[in-house]
């Protein structure tokens, strides 16, 4: 088989060599706990706060509000579950989208559970949240309103400025899950204006392994791991140093790189152009508002894992929203808010495309995507 | 059960046996439900008792399309009674095992070629 032909970027991405150049030093030689008084230990310290305000530059914001986690899903969790420990006693009810990623909308569930009610707003067919519908759901009793700013699945980018200046004017702390988008488009915490913003290493480049929540100035959390009062006391645990190193050194490369996104979203474009050309084949997701490597189709008739697995056979990884790829048995959920039946659902097929992918790339899925279609459609009882 | 799809079933998804339809055929099975994302429609022509063709269509994952393919193998030539006894078992068997989630959702073959077997004996007054 030739070269791998990598389509999966906001599943995963290779880790830039840079990036692992950076890590090196600190797993056997620079080993210090950042904790330590001693030379080794401040050296550790000094590649940890360095690195914090590298990831702070990223997304405009201060050094100081920058607390590392383990992931992007423990940076959903603290802020969640955080703020609504934390005002408990202000109120008990929480907004968010019938379209966040499973960290937020598990959470949610989770928090309902113990007595938190949860108002879960719809999406349009393009998967957009009408700032509207967040402004009527607000009531005395809102604590917290968390919208993801761009989707896993079908790249829709949300419209958080303008949620951002509701919750300002309600004065009600807001959360976005900006796994997606760092590194992709444009994230300012301050245009957004959100208090609390989610982050992740391994979608742009850096290590598995290592996240980091933005906390804007005077949001308080009630911190999920208690310890020894590493990151401000918010998330005890000593410090991921390689972790970190190669998150800031992610964020820095990522922040150089995000003039080539234009690239990536004509490389997108010319994808979206040649796939549509299969008869029976349809854009999921919104046509402009969407992440710049995101392409997300459904194909009539056929399943998303066959198509995965002829893609794979052909040396092509792309993803689906099919059910039959997953372990829940559910279709995505995803797919299900913007309104799609459950077996549309599962005939989807993600492409989300990154740095290293070529016009070559491209032109080869479109070559070899018709035949796969067909050979399924020519499988399936509903074919023709 | 394993983890992932063994080599069988890959070898069976890339290049499945029978596929199609038999235009006049004698029994037709239809199981499945799309909105789970599995159906199957199983083919039959019988001759003196015995399946002496068995074809497919399936709509779903790399296992329903596996057990389509492997069912049309196992039943092939066999009596309308043999057929009748291969299991849901044998069809994973036969294909080196299942992904634990799939052995539910996607294994429906061995229903398949029950259900077309029954459908033809429906016809012809058999029971």
């Amino acid at each position: 088989m030739s070269k791998l032909v990598y389509m999966d970027h906001s599943a995963t991405t290779a880790v830039d060599p840079a990036v692992t150049d950076a890590m090196l030093p600190y797993f056997s030689e620079k080993y210090g706990n950042p904790s330590s008084l001693y030379s080794i230990g401040r050296q550790s310290r000094k590649a940890v706060e360095e690195s914090r305000q590298k990831v702070a530059d990223l997304i405009g914001a201060k050094k100081e509000e920058i607390i590392f986690t383990g992931s992007g899903t423990e940076a959903d969790n603290l802020a969640i579950k955080g703020i609504a420990m934390k005002n408990r006693a202000k109120g008990d009810h929480i907004i968010t989208s019938s379209i966040e990623h499973h960290a937020v909308l598990h959470t949610c569930k989770y928090l309902e559970k113990t007595g938190f009610k949860v108002t879960y707003l719809p999406v349009n067919k393009e998967g957009l949240v009408n700032p509207a519908d967040v402004e009527k759901a607000i009531t005395a009793k809102t604590i917290l309103i968390t919208i993801m700013h761009a989707n896993n699945e079908i790249g829709t980018i949300q419209p958080i400025e303008e949620i951002g200046r509701i919750s300002k004017e309600k004065n009600i702390p807001f959360h976005t899950d900006a796994v997606q988008t760092i590194g992709k488009i444009p994230v300012n915490v301050d245009d957004l204006g959100v208090s609390l913003l989610s982050m992740s290493a391994h979608k742009i480049y850096g290590p598995k392994g290592i996240g980091a929540l933005y906390l804007r100035k005077g949001t308080l959390v009630e911190p999920q791991m208690h310890g020894g009062g590493h990151e401000r006391n918010i998330r005890s645990s000593t410090e991921n140093v390689p972790g970190i190193v190669g998150f800031g050194k992610a964020c820095e490369l990522a922040k150089a790189h995000l003039p080539d996104e234009a690239n990536l979203a004509k490389l997108r474009d010319s994808l979206i152009e040649g796939i549509l050309t299969i008869k029976d084949s349809y854009l999921n997701g919104h046509p402009t508002k969407r992440l710049p490597g995101n392409a997300n189709f459904r194909f009539s008739f056929i399943e998303g894992e066959s198509m995965i697995l002829n893609l794979d056979m052909k040396g092509v990884a792309a993803s689906t929203g099919s059910a039959c790829s997953s372990t829940s048995l559910e279709p995505s959920h995803v797919l299900i808010a913007i309104g799609l039946r459950p077996e549309e659902s599962h005939g989807s097929l993600r492409f989300s495309l990154g740095r290293e992918n070529t016009q070559e790339d491209v032109d080869l899925v479109i070559s070899i995507l018709p035949d796969i279609v067909n050979k399924l459609r020519m499988m399936s009882p509903f074919g023709r | 059960m394993t983890d992932g799809y063994s080599e069988k079933v890959m070898e069976h998804f890339a290049n499945p046996r029978n596929v199609g339809e038999i235009k006049d055929a004698d029994g037709i099975g239809k199981v499945g439900n799309p909105t789970c994302g599995d159906v199957m429609w199983i083919y039959i022509k019988v001759k003196d008792n015995r399946l002496e063709d068995v074809k497919f269509k399936t709509f779903g994952c790399g296992a329903a399309i596996a057990t389509s393919s492997m069912i049309t193998e196992l039943a092939k030539g066999k009596t309308l009674e043999e057929a009748l006894k291969i299991s849901r078992g044998d069809v994973a068997e036969a294909l080196d095992g299942l992904p634990v989630i799939k052995l539910h959702c996607s294994n429906l073959a061995a229903d398949g070629l029950h259900a077309a077997i029954k459908d033809y004996m429906g016809k012809t007054g058999k029971k």
